[in-house]
Formats: C-alpha cells, sequence, structure tokens
C-alpha cells in the first residue's frame, strides 16, 4: 500500500527543501514528519521518501536504521522510554523500570496487547539533573518516582 | 557572583524577544555590526573562550581555521547535540536563554563572514527545538536575522534540524555528516570542517554554551570575561551536578571553581548524609576519580593534571554504596549501544567491554578478566577515526585503576556483593 503526506506534511517538506543547498539534507527532517504522520517509518514511507528526496530506497533505510528515534516497526500510542544511564539508576531507574515492566505486563522493548504502551529503556535523554526520567512520546517527565511514574501513566486516555 | 548566561533565567518571560531585548538582548550584535570582524575575533581569543562541549579548544583559535579565501560560502553549525551522559547545561540555555544563542550565532557569523548556519539539537529534545524555533522566528521578524541585518548590509539565515538519536553525532565530523541526511558516520581528518565542512563548504562548529557566552564578551569585553575565571580558562561555566546529591542541577561558576566545592556547597553535598565514594568529574567519558582528588580547581588544565578532564561541565556523583562494576557495566552498554560501528577496534572492542564487565558484575567473571578488559582498552585507545572508543577506555581504565579491589571480589566470590543492584 503507498503512503503519501497529507497537504500539511507536503507543504512542511516543501518548506524543509528551502532551508538547504542539498535536498537530500531533508532526509532526517523528513523521517520525523513520515513518522508523525504514519506512525511509524513504514517500508512504503521508506520508499515514498526516496522518490521525494532522490535518494534510493537503500540510502533512506540506511539513514533511518542508524537513528533510534524512528520506528520501523508500529509502537503502541504511547512510546514509554525510560533513561537507564548512569544518573538515572544512582537514582533508582532500573527500580522503575521494572515497575513499570510489571504493571504494563510486558518487557523492555515490547508492546501491550491493546497497542496502548510500548516500552523501553533508552540511554541518556539528557536530563541528568532531574533524574530518573522518561520520555512519553514527545513529552519529558522527571524526577520520577513510583507514584509520579503511576499517575502519569494512568492519567494517559 | 556575577553571571553570564544564567542571570535572567528564573524569568519566564525571558525566552519571548520583548523580555530578552528589555535586559539589553540584542544590543551585542549591535555593537558587534559596528565592529571590524577581526576585531570580535580577537575579543573572543582575548577572552580565552574555550569549547564547552568536552574538548575545551580555544573557541577564537578554531574560528582562525577558516580559509581566508572567501570564494566559497562558510557555515556555522551549532552543536546541541547534548548527549554525554551528565551533560544537560545547553538544554537549560535552549530552554530558558534561547536568544543568547541566537545572537550568539549572528554575532559569531557575522565575524566569520558565514551567511548559512544550522543547530543541530539532539532529536529527543522536541520540546527545546520548538522553543528555539519560535526565537528564530522572533529574531527573524525583529530584523536580527535574515536579509540586510538591522541596516548593516549582512545576509543570514538559520535554520534549527533536529537529530534522531545517536551519541555519535555529538562528534562534529558525525554531526556534519547527520546534517547532510547521512548516517552520523565520523569523517577522516584532514580535511578538518573548517576547509571541508558541511556540503563541501568550510565549515565551523561550536557549541551551545561556547556562543551563548559571546553576546556578553562583546559588550562587557574580552579581557572581563578572561578575568572571570582562571588563567586560559575564560568566564563561567555552566556546570551539572547529577546522582546522588541534595541539590542536583546546573550551576553557573566561575571556570576553575574547587571541585570539592561545587559537590558540597552548591549541590548541597551528597545525598541522605551519606559518604562520598566517587566523582565521574566531566561527563561519562572522563577517568573518574576517588573522593580524596576532588580538592582540585575545576578548570582544563588543573583536572589534566590529575589525569583527568573537566570535559563537558557534567558532574556525576557516586555515593557510598555503589557497586562500581555496575556502574561501569552500565556505562559500558551504553558505549556499545553507541558505537557507530565504522571502525573495529571501536564496534568489537565497546562490545567486548559490555560483555566482560557484565559478567564480572553477575558474578561469572573469570581469572584473569580484569586484565582482559585492559588489554582490549589498550587496542582501542588512539586506535579509531573518533574518539568515541577512547571515551569507554578512559572510564573502563579508571574504575578498574581506583577500584580494583571491587572487580577481584566480584570475581573471587563470583557473584555481586552489592546484589546486583544499585
Amino acid at each position: 500500500m503507498s503512503v503519501a503526506f497529507s497537504e500539511t506534511g507536503r507543504a512542511e517538506f516543501e518548506r524543509l527543501l528551502t532551508r538547504y543547498p542539498d535536498r537530500k539534507a531533508a532526509i532526517l527532517p523528513a523521517l520525523h514528519l513520515a513518522q508523525k504522520e504514519f506512525g511509524y517509518v513504514s517500508d512504503e514511507a521508506i520508499v515514498y521518501l526516496a522518490g521525494l528526496v532522490g535518494a534510493s530506497p537503500a540510502e533512506i533505510e540506511g539513514v533511518a536504521s542508524f537513528y533510534t528515534m524512528y520506528d520501523r516497526k508500529p509502537v503502541g500510542k504511547y512510546h514509554v522510554q525510560i533513561c537507564r544511564n548512569i544518573s538515572c539508576s544512582l537514582l533508582g531507574a532500573e527500580h522503575l523500570i521494572e515497575h513499570v515492566s510489571r504493571k504494563l505486563g510486558v518487557r523492555p522493548g515490547e508492546t501491550t496487547p491493546d497497542g496502548k504502551f510500548t516500552l523501553e529503556k533508552v540511554e541518556c535523554l539528557g536530563s541528568c539533573g532531574t533524574a530518573p526520567v522518561m520520555q512519553v512520546n514527545d513529552e519529558y517527565h522527571e524526577n520520577l518516582t513510583v507514584e509520579s511514574i503511576d499517575r502519569i501513566l494512568d492519567k494517559l486516555p | 557572583m556575577e553571571t553570564v548566561l544564567t542571570t535572567h533565567f528564573a524569568d519566564d518571560g525571558y525566552r519571548r524577544i520583548d523580555t530578552y531585548r528589555r535586559f539589553g538582548g540584542y544590543d551585542a550584535l549591535r555593537k558587534a555590526l559596528s565592529m571590524p570582524p577581526e576585531g570580535i575575533i580577537d575579543e573572543v581569543k582575548k577572552a580565552n573562550l574555550r569549547g564547552r562541549g568536552g574538548a575545551g579548544f580555544p573557541a577564537g583559535v578554531k574560528w582562525g581555521f577558516l580559509p581566508k579565501d572567501l570564494s566559497r560560502p562558510r557555515v556555522l553549525v551549532v552543536n546541541a547535540d547534548e548527549g554525554e551522559p551528565g551533560t544537560f547545561k545547553d538544554r537549560l540555555i535552549m530552554d530558558r536563554g534561547p536568544h543568547l544563542l541566537v545572537e550568539g550565532i549572528a554575532i559569531a557569523a557575522f565575524a566569520l563572514r558565514v551567511h548559512l548556519s544550522y543547530v543541530y539539537v539532539r532529536g529527543e529534545f522536541v520540546r527545546e527545538a520548538r522553543i528555539l524555533d519560535d526565537a528564530v522566528a522572533e529574531a527573524y521578524a525583529a530584523g536580527f536575522l535574515g536579509k540586510n541585518i538591522l541596516g548593516s548590509g549582512f545576509d543570514l539565515d538559520v535554520t534549527v534540524h533536529r537529530g534522531a538519536g545517536a551519541y555519535i553525532c555529538g562528534e562534529e565530523t558525525s554531526l556534519i555528516n547527520s546534517l547532510e541526511g547521512k548516517r552520523g558516520w565520523p569523517r577522516l581528518k584532514p580535511p578538518f570542517p573548517a576547509a571541508v565542512g558541511a556540503f563541501g563548504l568550510p565549515t565551523i562548529v561550536n557549541n551551545v554554551e561556547t556562543l551563548a557566552d559571546v553576546p556578553w564578551i562583546i559588550t562587557h569585553g574580552g579581557e572581563k570575561f578572561a578575568a572571570m575565571g582562571v588563567e586560559k580558562n575564560g568566564g563561567t561555566r555552566l556546570i551539572g551536578v547529577s546522582g546522588a546529591v541534595n541539590r542536583p542541577g546546573v550551576y553557573e561558576l566561575p571556570a576553575g571553581t574547587n571541585l570539592k566545592e561545587i559537590i558540597y556547597t552548591h549541590a548541597g553535598g551528597i545525598k541522605d548524609g551519606k559518604a562520598l565514594k566517587a566523582v565521574i568529574p566531566g561527563g561519562s567519558s572522563t577517568p573518574v576519580l576517588r573522593p580524596d582528588e576532588i580538592d582540585v580547581s575545576y578548570d582544563i588544565e588543573s583536572m589534566a593534571k590529575i589525569g583527568t578532564m573537566a570535559g563537558s561541565g557534567g558532574v556525576i556523583v557516586i555515593p557510598e554504596g555503589t557497586c562500581m562494576v555496575r556502574a561501569l557495566s552500565v556505562l559500558m552498554n551504553f558505549y556499545a549501544h553507541e558505537s557507530c560501528g565504522q571502525c573495529t577496534p571501536c564496534r568489537e572492542g565497546t562490545g567486548w567491554l559490555k560483555r566482560i564487565v557484565g559478567r564480572i558484575e553477575e558474578g561469572k567473571g573469570r581469572q584473569g578478566d580484569v586484565e582482559l578488559v585492559l588489554d582490549v582498552c589498550d587496542n582501542m585507545m588512539g586506535r579509531t577515526i573518533c574518539p568515541l572508543a577512547d571515551a569507554a577506555v578512559m572510564p573502563a581504565q579508571s574504575f578498574i585503576w581506583k577500584f580494583r579491589e571491587e572487580f577481584d571480589r566480584h570475581i573471587g566470590e563470583q557473584k555481586c556483593p552489592y546484589g546486583n543492584r544499585f
């Protein structure tokens, strides 16, 4: 099944092209845009972007697979990413990850059967002064405790 | 104490251009546009402004590497790919004072005769990229960016560009490849970016904090900035203190503030009244210090003298009761995950370090494993295109050199004496 940007997505892509001396520099932002519009970076999205920027699908795939933020598989409605690096670990991140894993009934890397949550352990999110930290979709949640993490996740519609 | 960057950060309005201007914002740009470009570079040299991204290279000297020949356009790239574990200061600037950065970019670009600039923000910082985007749009609307800035005839375009999750892109040539839409693989040098950088053009890559310091330097003069710090380290530094302290956060302090004072006075000492076990002083890559080593001036040369680095200003505080093997294992997982895979010593070496340190922590360490780690380190250090391998080796070696007995005990007892937990 082929995919295409919405009208606003297309306009945003065209705007991107005006900002760089080389069309291919739009690949990273266009992949972000594709993920936003299509939910994840599907094989069809790769082929579509290749056509738009004038690269081969292999080239786009090579880029998409290099970076951790591009989801090549569908993820849950809420992508719960908990930092496991040193500053967060020192303040209990391992315990939080175990807690959320039990709470959601999935292991890191898995999605709940209802498709609502994907849990992931991630590397440093650059928010060490307010550790432990997690990112849910685009949003950071800082100074986490078991109680606050429960509150945050329970509130998500 | 006088501050350069954070003076108005408590004011939520400061991220908007009106408030920023009320506090004198963009006056430095106006002044800079009346100066000869060389004069601006001289001021930055006089300021002893050292790159704040980690390497500490003198900013004015770096600027001098651009070719004299003006026939090819040049590019100024801002490294806002803040990803060194323990480092979270550039995020604060983007969040609380985005116009400091925008103004710094405009002044630096004028000095370097650059008309094209990109701010490469780490992909996870969606919110900060949006704040910066707004600041850039405000600056365009007010005539501080775009065509004929303040009637000077100087043109500058600035674009905020988001990465997509890759620590390696903090390395400047990797960042350039990523900006061009490629995998973030570091490039062989030479040619250096100043000769052949982004889009094949002469390019300067500067850290966020480095550029955000520039407006103050232009307003108050390089000498005054230099005088705030210590010899060869001008100005203040944003120091991020994280881990087991009572008041974690970013502190703006004169370069050369005592590290012990940073931890015990500014960050409020060790959490829960515990004793200190270790300090990783400048981001996760920098060699670890024991408590008896932290009575030291936090400047580039003094830290180098004791075998470590002030790096990116990220002080990670480790309390007593922490398993150092587990702490190292966390870091080795990170470097193995983030190695780009281009150079064999790093791709294979980081994997081996992760596996060997991991098995020691799990109580499955073999006799000779500690020597094996050190041997792998020897085969990585200095043998790769970029410093990611070195960044993994420095903690591995220093943890072993300074906390050797813990590694031996794990292997001897075939278990983690701390129960495999933090």
